[in-house]
């Protein structure tokens, strides 16, 4: 490397030409320009930014000459090197972005392939309305009350007012324990846990008791032999039967949708008087009967479902529990689970929901 | 219950233009339900023809054709340009000349059968010749109908071919069939669905019982009048009864009555066999016929005995133990100490008393002289006696509901009347045991049915529903006395009235009020517990089912479970469904295997199950459960008897799989499910609820002895089993090799839960970590070793995780290495690398002291 030189004459020294460092410039530029990749770039920024660079090393020939010619010859070299810098920076960001985006492009994954990999399992559908049935009574400040399936005959019938020889005990198709006189049976209403609640606790009573109970039918497209049951039970002062129907009409208002109304007609239950049949006005015909000029199927045309028993507590329930009659009156009601799902879902055969076929309850997910 | 709507006008003022379905709705409206509509379905053309040409024509199948020509009027012309019908009959028991019943091509005969003209056995027949059963009229389809033997003579006089045959045969009469509830005894008559149907419509109601006023076709027959007949030979009756049910007699009332002289071989009049096939009953002969068209009209069951075959009187008793009885149906039956008998007077049974008669005293062909028995037996017996020998009869059915024993005489007077009537008999004198007890009234607060429905309902109209229904209402105060009527045993006290009262204001008047409510306290802990095990698994790929809980002995055979498993102590049903299936399941994984088989079956390979239940695990000593009487509360012993013969019922989850646990495609190779999936579900759901299993290696059936894992609380109470089945477990529930499941006690996870969890302060310090390897015996479990590490390490280590195990000529023959990452974490400062080292090998040191364990 030389030093100062004041004799020097900047002319002279061919790394300062003015038209060779534009030249220098120029190259440099195409060079930039002409750089598809980074690595042409890298190329293109040693060979014209490098230590070797002609406008390196223009730039170091600017310390030889003499003071006077410093300033003029640096602000070129200065200028020059600005130019190419800015030119390599520019291009850096432009090749950058393309690689950016072309790894983008390459790394693009075909979404629609289902990848199961660990796919979401389902809660069955009994489950799941059933425990819509008891939020719907949990927000109405009731709580849930549960029992034994293998329960006491006591419970499941002597205590409801169903005495061994009453014609209502025959109809029950009661499943009995060995040995005969065991005193217990499969449960064939959730009715016992109305007992076993009043037992245990003193009214005020709001309480839905849903659960299995049995009885001795053959499966077939309507009927199952194990099914599930909620039933409710309000024992207060002061309760009476337009009691009973509010709280049904809030019910099927808020599983089946709003303005579903009740309608309650006198009928026979040995563990409620009066006791009354629950039908409600069907939602899919309006209760008009008729589908397009069709008779209604869910209804069967008659405009009413179906959707079970109520009443108010019979006083002898009440007494065989320990509850006075005279201070207190109560009213229960007994809905079955899987009608209620058949109807609000429009499930055509119940060996759909019985046979545990995985196909049945993943229709449903987690929520109903 | 058939009520036909032609029937019930005669004992009530059914308006003219009112129809079934407007009968059914009020009926309804009252409390019985509607069942279904009948009859009213015939369409014509159905005329009365008369037979002008009969010509039987043999078939080469044997059979006998008869081809007529048949005058029907002016309809003939419609189809055959005014020539007579020719029509094709199977039926011979008719005559040139006869009145029949014809219809034509388009008519349509009950059940919807329409008719066309239709070309058979060589002719074109127009139509068909009506046989009773065609046309719903009776069981007889032997014959077509000879309207003059079937009307009489007299009234086809005016007949003349073409005339509507509906209207004269009544075919358009409808029959509403309705439900009768167990309470509703008394509707089980055209009497009592009449009385309903009055006080639902506010018409009135003429009471069939009362003989003094005889309306209608059911009465009309020459018979002298009440009272008046022969005094002599008043049949004796001998009522005895050695153990009273309840101290109930088995029966308060008998009536004999002799009729002698019946020609019971004459059929019963057409109009008669005309209702009984309306209300469902077969016509049979004339005794048969009466007693049972009395028993549908007035409800009161009656019996018609071979009074031949009898030894001079009648009675009542118990049977005695091993006696014997053959009933009407042929059946030999044994007779039980309890079954209250009809016995005469040498003391041979002759029928289980409202229930069903003996065969040895049966009304025959050749019987002339029969004894009428109306009698009002104990429900409870007949309850008893119907159930015992699985006889449900329409007799049993309504004793056992409740016969009107106010109805007695009436009913046996109505049938003799119509035996004199109809069978030419003449009777004897009236024989009426009566021992009945008076019904008492009840004290009853007029106010009660506003109290119970809500409603205001005044004084005065309690008072006139209650006299409507029959009831005797005195007093005049806010209490009356109400003496309910005969025909309503089920009113017993004020709940009862009440119903009546607002049944016939209409249920439809109640209104509609939200009960008052109170702060109700949520789910409770064991309730949401479930729910998020539920959702748990759901969460983790497994699918609920809900499965019938009961199972077959030889399931735990094929469980492999031991002899003396408490898993084999079970509940035994009386009655299953299946005699393969008698018992209750004592796990939930017993009937969740046949669910994942079925779903094998049936082409779901990858199939991941759970589901929550109740099993049953049966005291040593089950003990039967009292029943207690229900006037009161049971005392306090008592109900703990009842309530501690009920076995226990835990509550557990299952869960099974088989296939794939992450199919395979595309993006990489399937994993088949394992014994590890199993583990992972369960301390999935354990830790859903904030606990961390213990799992170590267990021996259980049915799982595999090298894959089973046992998991416990941290207390060592144990939550379950979970892992991969035994391959003979597998093979014997046709289950695919390498099944796996698992099976948890929910409870055990409730009461293990449920206080509220202390959270630590977060270190924000740097974690250090440091590796360490550990040589142990293969027989050494992986929990071991990290329990030991975990309790050498202290309190500053924040995890240990297994991330290398190697087996191979680096460790020696039977051992295998395993590598740790240990992480070390102090809340109030960054820890250094010595003290790290130190903790590192205080932990190898304890690892090594509890498993063997030597750093590699
Ligand atoms: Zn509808």
């Amino acid at each position: 490397m030389s030093g100062p030189n004041t004799q020097y004459d900047p002319v002279e020294v061919a790394a300062l030409d003015p038209a060779a460092i534009d030249r220098a410039v120029e190259d440099a530029l195409a060079q930039i320009a002409a750089a598809t990749t980074l690595d042409q770039l890298k190329a293109a920024r040693t060979a014209h930014q490098g230590e070797k660079s002609p406008l390196a090393l223009a730039n170091r020939e600017i310390g030889a000459l003499p003071p006077s010619a410093k300033a003029e010859a640096g602000k070129r070299v200065g200028q020059a090197r600005g130019r190419v810098g800015h030119a390599l920076r520019e291009r850096q960001e432009e090749l950058e972005a393309e690689r950016d985006a072309r790894i983008l492009v390459e790394e693009t994954v075909d979404l629609t392939v289902r990848v199961p990999r660990r796919p979401l399992g389902a809660r069955h559908p009994v489950s799941l309305v059933s425990e819509r049935v008891e939020d719907i009574f949990v927000a109405m400040g009731w709580e849930i009350a549960e029992g034994p399936e293998i329960e006491a005959e006591w419970l499941n019938f002597d205590a409801l007012n169903i005495a061994a020889d009453h014609p209502a005990r025959q109809e029950q198709d009661t499943f009995f324990v060995d040995p005969p006189g065991s005193g217990l049976v499969l449960r064939t209403h959730t009715s016992p846990v109305q007992v076993r609640t009043m037992l245990e606790r003193r009214p005020p009573i709001y309480v839905l008791c849903p659960g299995k109970v049995f009885r001795t039918d053959d499966l077939d497209a309507t009927h199952t032999p194990v099914f599930h049951q909620f039933e409710g039970l309000v024992v207060d002062e002061g309760i009476t039967m337009a009691h009973l129907k509010g709280t049904l009409d809030a019910f099927v208002q808020r599983l089946f949708g709003a303005g579903v109304e009740t309608r309650l007609r006198p009928n026979y239950f040995p563990f409620t008087e009066p006791s009354a049949e629950i039908d409600c006005r069907c939602w899919v015909c309006g209760g008009s009967g008729t589908l397009g000029g069709v008779r209604c199927r869910t209804c069967g045309g008659t405009g009413w479902i179906e959707l079970g028993g109520s009443g108010m507590v019979n006083q002898r329930v009440l007494r065989a529990a320990g509850v006075d009659p005279g201070r207190y009156t109560g009213f229960a009601f007994g809905l079955g689970i899987e009608r209620s799902l058949m109807l609000r879902h429009n499930v055509a055969d119940m060996h759909d929901i019985v046979e545990g076929d995985v196909r049945f309850s993943r229709q449903f997910g987690m929520e109903i | 219950m058939h009520a036909p709507v032609s029937w019930l006008r005669e004992l009530a003022d059914v308006p003219a233009d009112a129809t079934g379905a407007d009968v059914a709705a009020a009926l309804v409206r009252v409390g019985l339900e509607e069942e279904g509509l009948h009859g009213g379905d015939v369409r014509g053309p159905l005329v009365v023809g008369r037979v002008l040409e009969a010509t039987d024509e043999p078939q080469r199948n044997g059979k006998v054709i008869r081809w007529c020509s048949v005058d029907v009027g002016q309809n003939g012309q419609m189809l055959t340009e005014g020539r007579h019908q020719e029509i094709v009959c199977g039926a011979h028991n008719f005559a040139v000349g006869d009145l029949v019943v014809c219809v034509l091509p388009g008519g349509v005969l009950p059940g919807g059968f329409e008719i066309g003209a239709r070309k058979t056995y060589g002719h074109l027949s127009n139509g068909m010749i009506c046989s009773a059963r065609e046309l719903g009229l009776g069981d007889d389809h032997e014959g077509i109908i000879v309207l003059q033997e079937l009307l009489g003579g007299q009234a086809t006089v005016d007949l003349k071919p073409g005339d509507d045959a509906i209207a004269l045969l009544g075919l358009g009469d409808e029959v509403v069939e309705v439900n009768v509830t167990p309470d509703r005894g008394y509707c089980l008559s055209l009497r009592g669905i009449a009385r309903e149907y009055a006080l639902s419509t506010g018409v009135a109601f003429r009471d069939p019982a009362d003989l003094s006023v005889r309306t209608g076709e059911g009465t009309r027959v020459a018979e002298p009048p009440v009272g008046a007949q022969s005094p002599v030979r008043p049949y004796a009756v001998h009522l005895r009864d050695q153990a009273p049910l309840a101290g109930r007699a088995g029966c308060d009332r008998y009536i004999a009555r002799v009729v002698r002289g019946v020609d019971v071989g004459a059929a019963s009049p057409a109009w008669m066999q005309k209702r009984l096939t309306q209300v469902g009953m077969r016509p049979i002969s004339l005794a048969v016929d009466v007693t049972n068209y009395v028993m549908m009209l007035l409800g009161q069951p009656l019996h018609a005995f071979d009074l031949d075959t009898l030894s001079g009187s009648v009675g009542t008793r118990r049977a005695r133990p091993g006696e014997r009885l053959t009933t009407l149906d042929g059946v030999e039956r044994r007779l039980d100490p309890e079954d209250l008998l009809v016995v005469d007077g040498s003391d041979t049974p002759l029928a289980v008393a409202g229930v069903m008669g003996g065969a040895s005293s049966e009304v025959s062909a050749s019987t002339t002289n029969l004894l009428i028995e109306a009698a009002h037996f104990d429900p409870v017996s007949v309850a008893r006696s119907a159930r015992r020998h699985r006889l449900s009869t329409e007799a049993s059915r309504r004793f056992e509901r409740g016969v009107d024993p106010d109805v007695t005489a009436a009913a046996a007077q109505l049938a003799v009347d119509l035996l004199v009537g109809l069978g030419g008999g003449t009777a004897d004198g009236v024989t009426d045991v009566d021992h009945r007890v008076p019904r008492e009234p009840v004290d009853f607060d007029t106010q009660l049915p506003t109290r119970y429905v809500g409603l205001e309902y005044p004084r005065d109209e309690v008072v006139t529903t209650l006299r409507a229904i029959g009831c005797e209402v005195g007093g005049d105060g806010r209490v009356v006395s109400v003496l309910p009527p005969s025909w309503r045993p089920d009113l017993l006290d004020g709940p009862d009235l009440v119903e009546e009262v607002a049944r016939v204001r209409g249920y439809d008047q109640i209104p509609s009020a939200v009960p008052p409510g109170l702060a109700g306290a949520g789910l409770t802990h064991g309730q949401r517990v479930r729910r998020l095990v539920a959702t748990t698994l759901a969460q983790q790929g497994l699918v609920e089912v809900l499965t019938y809980p009961f199972v077959g002995p030889e399931l735990f055979d094929r469980l492999g479970y031991p002899a003396d498993d408490p898993r084999r102590r079970t509940v035994r049903l009386g009655n299953p469904l299946s005699e393969e299936a008698p018992l209750m399941r004592t796990s939930v994984l017993d009937t969740l295997v046949e669910a994942l088989r079925r779903n094998v079956a049936r082409g779901t390979r990858d199939c991941a199950l759970y589901e929550l239940g109740l099993v049953v695990a049966p005291r040593e000593e089950q003990p039967a459960a009292p029943v207690p009487g229900i006037d009161d509360r049971p005392d306090d012993e008592t109900l703990r008897l009842v309530l501690h013969a009920v076995p226990p019922q835990p509550r557990h989850v299952a869960f099974a799989a088989t296939g794939d646990a992450e199919a395979g495609g595309p993006w990489g190779a399937a994993r088949p499910v394992d014994a590890a999936d199993a583990v992972a579900w369960a301390r999935g759901v354990a830790r859903a609820l904030g606990l961390d299993l213990v799992v170590s290696a267990a021996d259980r059936a049915p799982w595999h002895p090298g894959r089973c894992a046992r998991l416990a609380l941290a207390d060592g109470t144990t939550v379950g089993h979970a892992g991969e089945l035994h391959p003979k477990v597998t093979a014997a529930l046709e289950l695919p090799a390498r099944t796996v499941a698992g099976e948890l006690d929910v409870d055990v996870l409730v009461a293990a839960t449920g206080s509220p969890v202390h959270a630590r302060p977060l270190s924000t310090y740097p974690p250090a970590h440091t590796d360490v390897a550990l040589v142990v015996p293969e027989e050494v479990p992986a929990a071991a070793v990290e329990a030991a590490l975990r309790e050498g390490a202290g309190g500053s280590l924040e995890s240990v995780v297994l991330f290398d195990l190697y087996r191979g000529d680096q460790v020696p023959a039977a051992h295998r290495s395993l590598a740790y990452r240990l992480t070390f974490r102090a809340d109030d400062r960054t820890m250094t690398t010595d003290e790290v080292s130190a903790l590192r090998d205080r932990a190898v040191a304890a690892a090594a002291r509890a498993t063997g364990a030597v750093q590699r």
